[in-house]
C-alpha cells in the first residue's frame, strides 16, 4: 500500500512534467481567452472610442430637422451651408456630415461625407442618422411606442416544426447545448490523454529496461495500481483545469456576449459527467496499460493501441448524429457497449435525454467491464513485462491469461 | 540462516524447460558464483530467487523466510536487463528507486552523496540519464542497487560492457560489501571473474546444476595430476612420472598419482637444472564446464 502510494506519487509528478500534458492542459484555457480576447477586440475595433461622444454635423436643406440631435451617444449640429460642415469636419470639430437634400420627403437623398475611407457605412452610424430622420419625421404626428416600433419593426423568433406539427427544438436551445457537449468532449479527451500517457509510462519503462529492477522492489499488482491512479489522478486534475477555464469563459461570455447568454451547466450533468469520467478511465486505463506491456518499444505499444482505440471512436465520427438524435436505437445502445459507453453516455447526457436507469446500467456495464480488464491486464502486465521480441499473438496472450 | 534457499525449483516456458529440479544454498556473508553459457537458465533462476515470475514447483527461501514485501527491500538486484529512466536525473532516479526499497529522506541523500562521491560522479547529479556514458550510467545503476543497504545483493551480468576501470571499480565494490558481510550472488558466464571473486559456485547447463562446491574444493576435484615443467635440461628419471608431453616451450609431465609434486621439484632441483617454470596444472573453471558438460 505504501508503496502503491510512492509509485502513484511518482508517476503523478512525472506526468505533471511531460511536455504534452502541459500543452495540453494550458491550450483549452487558451484557446478560450484567445476566442475572447478576440471577441472583445473585434468588438472595440468596430465601436471606436466608445464611450466619448461622437458628433456629426449636418446640413439641413428640406428644412424640419431641427430636434432630436441626440441619438444613442451621437449629436448632430446643424450647419447653415456645406462650406462651414466642410470647414468644421477639417478642422475636426465633427467626425464626418451629412446632407439632407431639399427634395428629400420624394427622394429620400442623403449625402454623407467622410474622411475616413470605410467598407461600409458603421451600422451604427447608420442606424442613428436613420433614428434621427425618423424621430424629426414621425414625433409629432404618432404615438412614442409607434415611434419605438417603426424604428425595430421587428423581433424575429423562428420555430422548426416536425410533420405532426410538434416543436423538434427550439432554436435556443442549441446555445444551451453547446456547454454540455464541450463538457463532454473535454471528459473523452481527458480519458483518452490520461491512459494514453498510461500505455506510454508502461512501455517506456518496459523499453528502457527498467522496469525488472522495479519488478524486483514491488509486485506487478502493485505497479499497476500506482500507475492507473496516478495517472487517473493527473487526469483529473486535468479536468478540473478545464472545467474551472471553461466555468471563468462562461461567466464572462453570457455577460459580454449576447449570443451566449443563455449558458448554463445543470449541475446534476457535472455529477454524473465525473462519474463516467473515472469508470471510462478506469477501463481504457486496464486495456492500455496492458497493451503497454505487450510491445518491446513505446512506438510499438503505441501503434497496437490504435487497434484498440479504432472501436471506441466511433460514437465520435458519429457524433453529430448521436447529438442531433439522442434518443434513436444506435445510440442507445452504443450507450451500453464497453467501450464506446463513456464517450456516448456523456453525449447523450448533454442532451438531456438520459434516464437514470440507462445511467445505472451502463455505468455497471463500464465498472463490471473494468474490473475484468484490470484483472486481465495484471496478469498480461505480470507475464510480458520481461518479454522482449516479438509482439505476442491474441492467441498467445490468451493461453498465458489462462495459466497466470 | 542462509541468505538464499533454493530447493527442487522447476520452470517451464512454452514446453521448454528452462530450470529443471535445482537445489542450491548461499550462505551468509559469501559471494556465491552463479556460471553457465547463456540461455542455461541462470536468469531465470534470479527472477525466480526475486520474486518476479513464480516458479512452476519448489520452494524458494530468501533471509530466512517466503519473499514478501518487507524482505523485498532487503535485497538489492541489478538484472541483466536494465536501464533506467532516460528522462530523469540521476539523483531523482536515485530517489525513486529507493523510495520503493522504503528508504526516504535524510539516509537516502547522505548515502546517495556519499556513493556518487566514491565513484566520483557527484558533478553528474543533476543530469539526465540519456546524457551520460553507458558505462556511467551502468555504474548508476549499481549503485541503484546498493543504496538502501540491502543484506543480499544479486548481480545478473554486472560486468558485461563495462571497460577495465569500471571493471575494477566493480569488483572493488564488490569485495568491500563481502568485507562488511553482505551476502553476494555473481551470474556471469565469464568464469575468469568467478574465479577471482566466489567462493563457492554453481555451474549450471541446461536449467540443470551440473557442479556445486566450494571453488578450490572443485579445482582440486578436476586436478588431472600433471605438472608443466621449462627448464634446460630435464632428467631421464624421475620419482612418479610416468609420462611426458611436449608442448613446444614447455613440457607437460604426467604423475602416478601417488607422488606429491613436490617430490618432482626437489628431484629436479638435486639435478641443478635450471628451472624457469614448474607449475602444478590446475584446470581453469573454463576447462572444468567444458569437461563436464562434454561428459555430460
Amino acid at each position: 500500500m505504501k508503496k502503491t502510494l510512492t509509485i502513484l506519487r511518482h508517476e503523478f509528478r512525472q506526468t505533471l512534467k511531460r511536455k504534452a500534458f502541459i500543452i495540453m492542459t494550458v491550450a483549452l484555457p487558451l484557446v478560450l481567452m484567445l476566442g475572447y480576447g478576440i471577441y472583445q477586440a473585434v468588438q472595440h475595433w468596430h465601436e471606436p472610442s466608445e464611450p466619448q461622444e461622437v458628433k456629426i454635423g449636418y446640413v439641413d436643406e428640406a428644412g424640419g430637422f431641427d430636434k432630436y440631435t441626440t441619438q444613442q451617444d451621437i449629436t448632430f449640429i446643424l450647419y447653415p451651408n456645406e462650406e462651414k460642415a466642410k470647414s468644421a469636419l477639417l478642422d475636426s470639430e465633427v467626425e464626418e456630415y451629412f446632407v439632407i437634400a431639399a427634395d428629400y420627403l420624394s427622394s429620400g437623398r442623403i449625402t454623407r461625407y467622410t474622411t475616413k475611407s470605410e467598407f461600409e457605412v458603421p451600422v451604427k452610424i447608420w442606424s442613428s442618422i436613420e433614428d434621427f430622420l425618423l424621430s424629426n419625421l414621425l414625433a409629432e404626428e404618432v404615438s412614442p411606442e409607434l415611434l419605438e416600433r417603426a424604428k425595430i419593426p421587428m423581433q424575429l423568433n423562428t420555430v422548426e416544426l416536425d410533420e405532426s406539427g410538434e416543436i423538434v427544438s427550439a432554436q435556443d436551445d442549441v446555445t444551451k447545448a453547446i456547454l454540455p457537449v464541450v463538457f463532454g468532449m473535454i471528459f473523452i479527451f481527458a480519458i483518452f490523454f490520461s491512459s494514453g500517457f498510461l500505455l506510454q509510462s508502461v512501455s517506456e519503462e518496459k523499453e528502457n529496461r527498467v522496469i525488472e529492477i522495479i519488478l524486483s522492489s514491488v509486485s506487478s499488482r502493485q505497479l499497476l495500481a500506482g500507475k492507473v491512479l496516478g495517472l487517473g489522478a493527473a487526469g483529473l486534475l486535468q479536468v478540473a483545469i478545464w472545467l474551472i477555464a471553461i466555468k471563468i469563459f462562461a461567466d464572462a461570455a453570457s455577460v459580454n456576449i449576447p449570443a451566449l447568454s443563455n449558458l448554463s451547466i445543470p449541475s446534476s450533468f457535472l455529477a454524473w459527467g465525473i462519474l463516467f469520467f473515472i469508470m471510462g478511465y478506469a477501463l481504457f486505463a486496464a486495456i492500455f496499460a496492458g497493451v503497454g506491456s505487450l510491445g518491446s518499444t513505446a512506438r510499438e505499444s503505441q501503434s497496437l493501441s490504435g487497434i484498440i482505440v479504432l472501436p471506441s471512436i466511433v460514437p465520435l465520427w458519429f457524433s453529430y448524429f448521436i447529438i442531433s438524435n439522442p434518443e434513436s436505437t444506435f445510440a442507445k445502445a452504443l450507450t451500453f457497449i464497453p467501450v464506446t459507453a463513456p464517450i456516448t453516455a456523456m453525449m447523450r447526457l448533454s442532451r438531456d435525454v438520459l434516464s437514470v436507469w440507462e445511467i445505472v446500467l451502463s455505468l455497471t456495464i463500464l465498472a463490471l467491464s473494468a474490473m475484468l480488464a484490470m484483472w486481465i491486464a495484471a496478469k498480461v502486465f505480470r507475464v510480458f513485462l520481461l518479454m522482449y521480441g516479438k509482439t505476442p499473438s491474441l492467441r498467445e496472450i490468451a493461453r498465458y491469461v489462462r495459466e497466470a | 540462516m542462509n541468505a538464499i534457499e533454493v530447493s527442487q525449483v522447476s520452470k517451464s516456458f512454452r514446453g521448454i524447460r528452462a530450470v529443471n529440479d535445482l537445489s542450491f544454498t548461499v550462505g551468509t556473508g559469501e559471494v556465491f558464483g552463479m556460471v553457465g553459457p547463456n540461455g542455461a537458465g541462470k536468469t531465470t533462476t534470479l527472477r525466480m530467487s526475486m520474486d518476479i515470475i513464480k516458479p512452476d514447483s519448489g520452494e524458494i527461501e530468501i533471509l530466512g523466510e517466503h519473499i514478501n514485501e518487507e524482505s523485498k527491500n532487503r535485497i538489492g538486484y541489478l538484472p541483466e536487463e536494465r536501464g533506467l529512466y532516460r528522462k530523469i536525473t540521476v539523483s531523482e532516479s536515485l530517489t525513486y528507486l529507493a523510495a520503493l526499497k522504503n528508504m526516504k529522506g535524510r539516509p537516502v541523500k547522505d548515502r546517495t552523496a556519499a556513493l556518487l562521491e566514491r565513484v566520483d560522479m557527484v558533478q553528474h547529479r543533476n543530469k539526465k540519464i540519456e546524457e551520460l556514458s553507458r558505462g556511467m550510467s551502468q555504474i548508476i545503476q549499481f549503485i541503484a542497487t546498493i543504496l538502501h543497504d540491502p543484506e543480499l545483493i544479486v548481480l545478473d551480468e554486472p560486468f558485461a560492457g563495462l571497460d577495465p576501470v569500471n571493471t575494477e571499480l566493480l569488483k572493488g565494490f564488490i569485495l568491500e560489501l563481502k568485507g562488511q558481510g553482505k551476502s553476494i550472488i555473481l551470474s556471469t558466464h565469464m568464469m575468469n571473474q568467478v574465479e577471482e571473486l566466489c567462493d563457492r559456485v554453481l555451474m549450471i547447463n541446461k536449467g540443470q546444476a551440473v557442479l556445486y562446491g566450494g571453488l578450490g574444493e572443485i579445482k582440486s576435484r578436476f586436478r588431472n595430476n600433471s605438472i608443466f615443467l621449462e627448464c634446460d635440461r630435464i632428467p631421464d628419471e624421475l620419482p612418479g612420472v610416468i609420462g611426458r608431453k611436449a608442448h613446444g616451450k614447455y613440457i607437460e609431465l604426467f604423475l602416478d598419482g601417488q607422488t606429491p609434486p613436490f617430490e618432482v621439484l626437489a628431484a629436479l632441483v638435486n639435478s641443478r637444472s635450471t628451472i624457469n617454470r614448474f607449475e602444478v596444472s590446475t584446470p581453469s573453471l573454463n576447462e572444468i564446464f567444458i569437461q563436464v558438460v562434454k561428459e555430460g
